[in-house]
């Protein structure tokens, strides 16, 4: 008998996150990515373009165009998307506190290619409160970030209607250490924090309030316990379709559903054996697919190597043939929701929505995400998570194949030595931005550029929506750096609690007790207690190393200064005098190591501190370790080295041999 | 390698009197260092830095209150101001240290970020640890807050957030500024009941909280309509906002006010030297206990003893060590 043709779902919308260099060169990267098959465009920018500098500014140094596309101006944008349609494509932007300006370099340039704005498609970030937890672009302080989060929303439901206009993220929540339940706690509590803002705003009548909740989408993680994660995705779509009906009154089924896009999990994937990354990476991709009540609408997938660096084309190509595999191949389109009727996931998914309504009641007690945030309450929790999870995989309870167990291994084919696996910016592409931008400035109507800004000044103290007057400025040809300059000054700049006071209640282990033992004798021998300074120099956001070694290096004894994210070399240098510290740790893993490092080294030489040992953690490429090395650099640790109470030995060694004392030896008993 | 070499004293003094940021650096490591050569240099360091600094110039500032009251956030708002009026300024910042590890996580330098852009160098920023310590300080703050004074206008220390009862800042600063927080009616039966020992100046923070900041403004007001500390200073309260700004000005007026004060009724200089009898006090209580007080010649007899002497902290103590351990084997 003929077999009937299998009706199939459609599948989601796959894309790869990708950008690098410069709008020329990510043009072109995107253009050969559709041709692949890919059928939507999600772009990185850089860290110069996220936080609201110019290229040529001196915290950009050594950021310009690595982990993503520099776009300083109108023109860079229209590069970007040259002989790509806007009218018809569909564009997820990660961007955040600089969102309201990058869509509206995004409509400016829909505009000139013809398009209207009602016809545009696509998701900007745009969920700045989980910057403070842990993706670190932030820039001002959370009232006025809501209020741009508010005013975007605002602005898009009225023009830009099939923009998804926030994207309120748990990923990032997981990346930091989140729990299952942290992350739908926080992340519906984030959903909550803005929608209540935009009803307050005044700026949508109460019968468009349903429009804006159903554009609120959600960016989501899944980590390799695949079974609970997707538990925890069904447990999202009753959660928020609960607060959405019971909060906000939308009677709409179809409004209150749950639409999220997907980066499955990059904290476990190791730079150990990273060929087993490719296995966790599709056990996660099913987590948010089986459930067809609960599918992703987007997904994008890490690379294999992405412990190592950037991925190059090849990496993104695997990552994205792995979802073509499962959407074309197998059969699990063909289905409806496969897990129905389970008691054993319904089970589970009752205990996350327990555990999550008990954690966002702590956060509404303490009257919302913003005061749980600026108390440092939330952070600390994800810090303590953290930690959790560090010494569990210390302790081998947390197995991590090829990293704590099974290590011995082949050597592998796919990792050359160096330079082979990954993508490298070509360093030239900083000088060659910056050249642009200043040729762009002396091109642009002066006058034109300073009644915009004036005007968007204004806007930013008056409360109109900032969305007008920043597609004029994007028109007007205002950079990057000006218009985020004029918030600044408009609405201050904030730094959030680093959240690492945490108590830790377990008892040490001997190699802890061996580490104190260390830290104290070496502390004595030098006539005072060890201390140390953790530095995050640059713009580079990515905390997690920094507060795992600070935590750690506390609990063994250590007097510790980390004043968080995003420091200049001289305030590294500063700290490191005036506290009298016996070593400097810096933490780099957005690339910009070199360039950090070098200047770090100067500015210690010139304020006649040159004898304090630097050691550098973070992704740094073997062959730059073994530069920097030859710099001066003590000691260079990267993702392998997940044995912290090694770390901390090393460091005491470091120490001793800086101060002309003996490798330690421990005291016979 | 050799290890490293101890600092040369007299150089570093200097240094420290011409405000070179690294030789105060490597003088606070010194006078941190308890190895008997360093602390040999360190009470010669001591020794040499400008004795009339020391003792009656400067403005020695201390803040205390409980945790998370708004002490760094406040201290960077005053140093704001300060700089405005062309002083420089020293901090010294007391933090908990972990009684199980002995580490400590040196947190307040965090809030006082924006002063890292200062031009002049006008604003030196040293974290403690309180090392076991109780009452919210360290043993090394006292003779670190002399090389500060030898190097800047103001000197301000922040203690560990403690309770109401543990103020040792009030004797070691010649103002003590508390900080409470709007709504602590702690504070307030704590000073009504005698508890807590009155301050020179109470400052209500986080004003921008709206009505429970004034409630307690006014309550505090109430409380201490009559209160005068020891030498006869009405205490007064205030408001303020750190992290708005208000308010600051006046608390930085205020201050100046009580020093002036001192000044006038010729108070600075005694009091400085009460701070330094106290601080050797407490460490030969710690080091021999009562009863080697008792062979030193008693509380009273060795305070007097010590205010009347001149001489660095190191070298008062190591002198009645000395005698005390000469007493003890004859
Ligand atoms: C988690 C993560 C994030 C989280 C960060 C959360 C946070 N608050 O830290 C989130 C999701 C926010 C994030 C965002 C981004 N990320 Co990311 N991220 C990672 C990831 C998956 C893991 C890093 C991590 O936290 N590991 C856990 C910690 C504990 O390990 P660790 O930092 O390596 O520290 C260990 C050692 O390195 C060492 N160490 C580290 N620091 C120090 C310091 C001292 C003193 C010592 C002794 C030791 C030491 O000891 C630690 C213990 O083993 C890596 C890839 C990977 N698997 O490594 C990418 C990665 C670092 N991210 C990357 C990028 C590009 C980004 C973005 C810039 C993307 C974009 N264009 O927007 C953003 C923006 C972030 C920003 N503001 O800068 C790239 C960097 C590429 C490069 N260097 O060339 C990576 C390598 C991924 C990739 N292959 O593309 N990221
Ligand atoms: N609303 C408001 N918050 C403030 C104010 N001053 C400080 N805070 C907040 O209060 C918290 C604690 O501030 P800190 O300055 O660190 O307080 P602290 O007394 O030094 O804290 P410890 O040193 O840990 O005891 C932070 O979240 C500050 O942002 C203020 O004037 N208004
Ligand atoms: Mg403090």
């Amino acid at each position: 008998m003929e077999k009937q043709p299998t009706k199939r779902d459609k599948p989601w919308l796959m894309r790869t996150y990708s950008g690098h260099s410069s709008a020329k060169a990510s043009n072109q990267l995107y253009r050969t990515n559709l041709a692949k098959g890919q059928t939507g465009l999600s772009v990185a920018f850089d860290l110069p373009t996220q936080t609201g500098y110019d290229s040529d500014h001196v915290l950009a140094r050594g950021e310009v165009g690595k982990v993503g596309v520099p776009i300083g101006h109108i023109g860079d944008m229209e590069t970007l998307f040259d002989q790509i349609p806007l009218a018809q494509m569909n564009t997820s932007m990660t961007i955040n506190a600089t969102a309201a300006w990058l869509l509206s370099l995004y409509v400016a340039v829909a505009e000139r290619q013809g398009a209207s704005q009602d016809q545009l498609q696509g998701t900007t970030q745009n969920d700045i409160i989980k910057e403070y937890l842990s993706r670190g672009t932030y820039i001002y302080p959370p009232e006025p970030s809501v209020r741009l989060i508010t005013d975007v929303v605002c602005y898009t439901v009225k023009h830009i209607p099939k923009w998804n206009p926030t994207n309120i993220c748990s990923y990032h929540l997981q990346e930091a250490g989140a729990t299952p339940v942290q992350e739908l706690a926080y992340a519906l509590s984030t959903g909550i924090t803005i929608l209540d803002a935009v009803r307050d705003s005044g700026q949508v009548s109460v019968a468009d309030f349903a429009d804006v909740v159903g554009r609120i989408s959600f960016f989501v993680n899944a980590g390799i316990r695949f079974v609970e994660e997707c538990c925890k995705m069904r447990a999202f779509a009753r959660m928020w379709d609960k607060i959405t009906q019971e909060r906000y009154g939308v009677e709409d089924e179809k409004m209150r559903r749950f639409r999220y896009g997907v980066q499955v999990n990059s904290l476990g994937l190791t730079e150990s054996q990273p060929e087993n990354n490719v296995q966790r990476i599709i056990l996660e991709m099913l987590a948010v697919t089986l459930s067809k009540n609960a599918r992703a609408r987007a997904i994008q997938l890490p690379a294999w190597n992405e412990a190592l660096g950037l991925p190059r084309p090849w990496d993104q190509q695997w990552a994205l043939r792995m979802q073509q595999v499962l959407a074309f191949e197998t059969d699990l389109l063909e289905y409806g929701d496969i897990l129905a009727g389970s008691t054993v996931i319904e089970a589970k998914v009752q205990a996350l929505i327990q555990g999550a309504e008990a954690e966002m009641e702590r956060v509404r007690e303490q009257g919302g995400m913003i005061p749980a945030i600026e108390t440092g309450y939330v952070k600390r929790q994800l810090v303590t998570s953290h930690t959790e999870r560090m010494r569990a995989i210390e302790r081998g309870d947390l197995k991590i194949i090829g990293l704590n167990c099974f290590q011995q291994t082949e050597p592998s084919p796919l990792v050359g030595e160096g330079e082979g696996s990954i993508m490298k910016v070509d360093p030239r592409a900083e000088r060659e931005q910056i050249e642009r931008l200043q040729a762009f400035r002396t091109g642009r109507n002066q006058a034109d550029v300073d009644a915009a800004l004036a005007a968007l000044a204004d806007a930013a103290k008056s409360g109109d929506n900032i969305m007008p007057v920043s597609i004029r400025c994007a028109h007007a040809g205002v950079t990057t750096g000006e218009w985020g300059q004029a918030l600044r000054e408009a609405f201050g700049e904030y730094r959030p609690p680093t959240g690492i006071d945490i108590s830790l209640h377990d008892s040490p282990s001997a190699a802890v007790q061996e580490v104190r033992d260390r830290v104290r004798h070496t502390g004595e021998e030098l006539g005072r207690p060890l201390r140390i300074l953790v530095g995050k120099p640059g713009l580079d956001g990515h905390s997690n190393g920094a507060e795992q070694i600070a935590v750690k290096a506390r609990d063994v004894g250590f007097e510790i200064v980390y004043q968080g994210i995003r420091l200049t070399p001289q305030q590294i240098a500063k700290a490191a005098l005036e506290e009298g510290v016996h070593l400097i740790g810096l933490s780099v893993l957005s690339g910009s190591h070199m360039e950090l490092v070098e200047d770090i080294t100067a500015e210690l030489a010139k304020l006649g501190i040159p004898e304090i040992p630097v050691i550098v953690g973070g992704i740094i490429p073997v062959d730059d370790e073994k530069v920097l090395r030859n710099q001066g650099i003590a000691a260079v640790y990267t993702p392998k080295n997940i044995d912290m109470n090694a770390i901390m030995a090393d460091m005491v060694d470091i120490i001793r041999a800086s101060n002309g004392l003996k490798p330690y030896q421990q005291k016979a008993a | 390698m050799a290890a490293r070499a101890l600092p040369d004293p007299e150089m570093l003094a200097n240094g420290v009197a011409a405000r070179d940021r690294a030789a105060l650096a490597r003088s606070l490591n010194l006078l941190d260092d308890k190895r008997p050569e360093a602390r040999r240099r360190a009470a010669h360091l001591l020794a040499t830095l400008p004795a009339d600094k020391l003792d009656r110039s400067g403005h020695l500032i201390g803040i205390t209150g409980p945790p998370g009251a708004g002490k760094s956030s406040l201290t960077s708002a005053l140093i704001q101001v300060w700089r405005q009026r062309n002083l420089s300024v020293g901090i010294l910042a007391v933090d908990p240290s972990s009684p199980v590890s002995g580490g400590a996580l040196l947190g307040d330098r965090l809030r006082m970020l924006a002063h890292d852009h200062d031009a002049e160098g006008g604003v030196f920023i040293r974290s403690l640890a309180c090392r076991g310590e109780y009452g919210g300080l360290s043993a090394e703050v006292w003779p670190m807050s002399l090389a500060m004074l030898a190097a800047f206008d103001v000197v301000l220390i922040e203690t560990v957030g403690v309770g109401q009862k543990e103020i040792d800042i009030s004797k070691m600063s010649d103002t003590t500024c508390f900080v409470a927080q709007p709504a602590s009616g702690d504070s307030i039966q704590f000073l009504k009941a005698g508890i807590m020992e009155v301050p020179h100046l109470l400052v209500v923070n986080k004003a921008d909280m709206g009505t429970a900041a004034r409630k307690t403004l006014t309550e505090l007001r109430t409380t201490l309509k009559k209160q005068f500390d020891p030498d006869g200073w009405q205490v007064p309260a205030l408001a303020v906002s750190a992290t708005k700004g208000t308010g600051i000005d006046k608390l930085a007026d205020t201050l100046e006010s009580h020093r002036v004060w001192l000044v006038e009724h010729d108070l600075l200089a005694t009091r400085r030297k009460r701070f330094q009898a106290e601080w050797i006090l407490k460490r030969l209580r710690e080091e021999f206990g009562r009863f080697g007080i008792e062979r030193l010649g008693g509380e009273a007899g060795l305070f007097d003893e010590l205010t009347r002497r001149h001489g660095s902290p190191f070298d008062q103590y190591d002198a009645l060590r000395d005698r005390f351990l000469a007493n003890w084997k004859t």
